[in-house]
């Protein structure tokens, strides 16, 4: 490649070299703030030199190379010209020294390490859930301050005042570079998880930001579910997260219908699910249960997989799985036990034992507090009354659950139900 | 986007097209590279054209003629299937495929259902075929 190269082509570098630049600068500088500076110097540097020079053979070496000057430059000046400063500017002169190919071929489990010891970096339980989040799209995907400010719907300065915050907090707390062991392992892992999770529900989920974003984030997490399973394919629930979210995003051509209303699971034309990703889901699925056969049970992102996949795996709405599934959700509850799980459960027990029998557990959520305000235990429980002909009570709940539901589709898709109670016969006949 | 990355190794003989060992290892070599970098969603080689047929449609009739086929040039020897944010990185990816010899990678755009005008994504619905057969076991 010669002349002429673009700074598209460059952005593309940026993005598949930053989150390997990054994790190899912070080991070597052991400060993540500044590893990511001299990072996006030597972007600068790249997209001065390039445009005339071409892209070089390994733009990944190139770059970390070119850092690592700018790192000896930025520590001899540093003000504080501490012992420790001076040490490591000397250990990476003396690595620069010795570059050779076969020093990198060595070092290909280093730049695994380096990527992940920079999730749990950027996935530290000291910052806020905001902060990783912002903080792990920046390093690890190379998104840009304002693509996580559209995707998230805050202004600029305070993604950017997130990120600075966060980098300090990291500093500040002295937060080690390392992949986690031994009991702080699974803890760790989780708080990654979740950022990753998180990621894919603000895409999958639409709360807020702009449409064209939302896809981008559903990708961005599927692809740091890649990377994760690839880095650590020994951790079961990192199988189990990445079987769960292709699994889901497998049905979004389904989730909504030509007019743009949201289109309910069981009403999905199956025919429009992306089968390939459903295969893909399914995979992530089987290498979990390979690398955790001899541990202690399934986890919860796992079992939340193991149901998607009942969904995925019925040709038709009517051919699913229900006592499976409730079998899941009791293993979920046990695990994590939560108010919502029991109401997944519940409408589960409805499909396999009929709706008495879902609408018995209902009844004894309606008493859980943390439901009070939640609009799909009312829009259940009309649901089930309707199904056994107690329409007048069902109307109620239905009208109720549209009063809670912000979302304006789902709003009048409960209340044309409880017109549709309205006109039922038994109304009339009704208690 | 996703991109389908094909290889065409343009080899002359079919019988040298079982590759070495070491393009087999720098072959596996990058395909982990794009794994660790979650960007690969498929892949897989394929045999030559010997152990493959084409069928030709002369006026809507199918006429079916077995491999190999004369020109090397245009078969193609495996696929990718990538996933990347834009062009520009898929062809940054296909720049470091260790491919030698005469070589030739092409990318081809794949098709995503909301690119379709909504009258073909309706008649695309038909041709699906039920979860159950695609799938894997």
């Amino acid at each position: 490649m010669t002349a002429s190269v673009t700074h598209r082509t460059i952005e593309a570098v940026w993005r598949i070299e930053t989150a390997r630049l990054i994790g190899g600068l912070t080991r070597i500088v052991r400060d993540v703030g500044l590893a990511e500076d001299l990072a996006q110097d030597a972007l600068v540097v790249a997209l001065e030199r390039w445009p005339e020079s071409g892209v070089p053979e390994n733009p990944g070496a190139w770059l970390m190379a070119t850092a690592k000057y700018l790192a000896i430059d930025a520590l001899r000046r540093s003000t504080r010209l501490e012992r420790k400063h001076e040490q490591i500017a000397r250990e990476i002169g003396i690595q620069l020294a010795m570059d050779g190919s076969e020093v990198e071929a060595a070092l290909d489990d280093q730049i695994g390490d380096d990527v992940l010891s920079l999730m749990f970096m950027c996935c530290h339980p000291v910052l806020s859930a905001d902060a990783r989040i912002a903080l792990t799209l920046r390093l690890l995907g190379g998104l840009t301050t304002t693509e996580i400010a559209r995707a998230f719907l805050v202004p600029e300065p305070t993604v950017a005042q997130r990120i600075v915050r966060a980098k300090r907090t990291l500093t500040q707390a002295k937060v080690p570079f390392e992949v986690p062991h031994g009991d702080e392992l699974q803890d760790r892992l989780d708080s990654v998880l979740e950022v990753v999770y998180l990621v894919f529900n603000e895409g999958y989920t639409a709360t807020a930001g702009e449409d064209w974003m939302r896809p981008l984030l559903c990708q961005e997490a599927l692809r740091l579910g890649r990377m994760l399973a690839a880095l650590a394919p020994r951790e079961p629930e990192v199988h189990g997260l990445l079987a769960l979210m292709e699994l889901q995003a497998a049905r979004s051509p389904a989730r909504v219908d030509a007019a743009g209303e949201p289109v309910l699971l069981l009403e999905q034309d199956r025919a429009r699910w992306d089968h390939a990703q459903v295969g893909r889901g399914l995979a992530a699925l089987r290498a979990g249960a390979r690398a955790g056969a001899h541990g202690p049970g399934h986890g919860p992102y796992t079992l939340q997989a193991a149901i998607a996949a009942c969904h995925a795996r019925a040709r038709s709405a009517a051919e699913t799985d229900w006592h499976e599934i409730a079998r899941l959700y009791e293993a979920l509850a046990r695990l994590v036990p939560s108010p919502v799980v029991e109401l997944n459960r519940a409408v589960a027990l409805a499909m396999a034992f009929g709706p008495a029998v879902g609408l018995e557990l209902v009844d004894a959520l309606r008493s859980e507090p943390t439901l009070e305000r939640y609009h799909l235990l009312p829009s259940v429980r009309g649901d089930l009354l309707a199904k056994l002909g107690r329409s007048a009570e069902a109307r109620l709940e239905f009208e109720r659950a549209a009063a809670l539901t912000e979302n304006r589709r789902e709003r009048e898709a409960l209340l044309r139900r409880a017109a549709d109670c309205a006109t039922d016969p038994r109304t009339v006949a009704g208690p | 986007m996703r991109f389908m990355m094909f290889i065409y190794p343009g080899i002359q003989d079919e019988a040298d097209w079982t590759p070495s060992a070491e393009a087999v290892a720098a072959m596996s070599k990058y395909n982990e590279e794009l794994t660790k970098a979650g960007v690969l969603l498929a892949l897989d080689g394929l045999h030559p054209t010997s152990e493959g047929a084409r069928i030709t449609y002369e006026g809507g009739k199918p006429r079916v003629t077995d491999g190999p086929f004369a020109e090397t040039k245009e078969v193609i020897g495996g696929f990718w299937m990538l996933q990347t944010r834009t062009k520009e990185e898929a062809i940054e990816w296909a720049s470091r495929c260790p491919a030698g010899g005469d070589v030739v990678l092409e990318l081809r755009r794949v098709f995503e259902m909301s690119d379709f005008p909504p009258e073909l994504q309706a008649a695309a619905e038909l041709s699906e075929v039920p979860p159950e057969q695609t799938v894997s076991h």
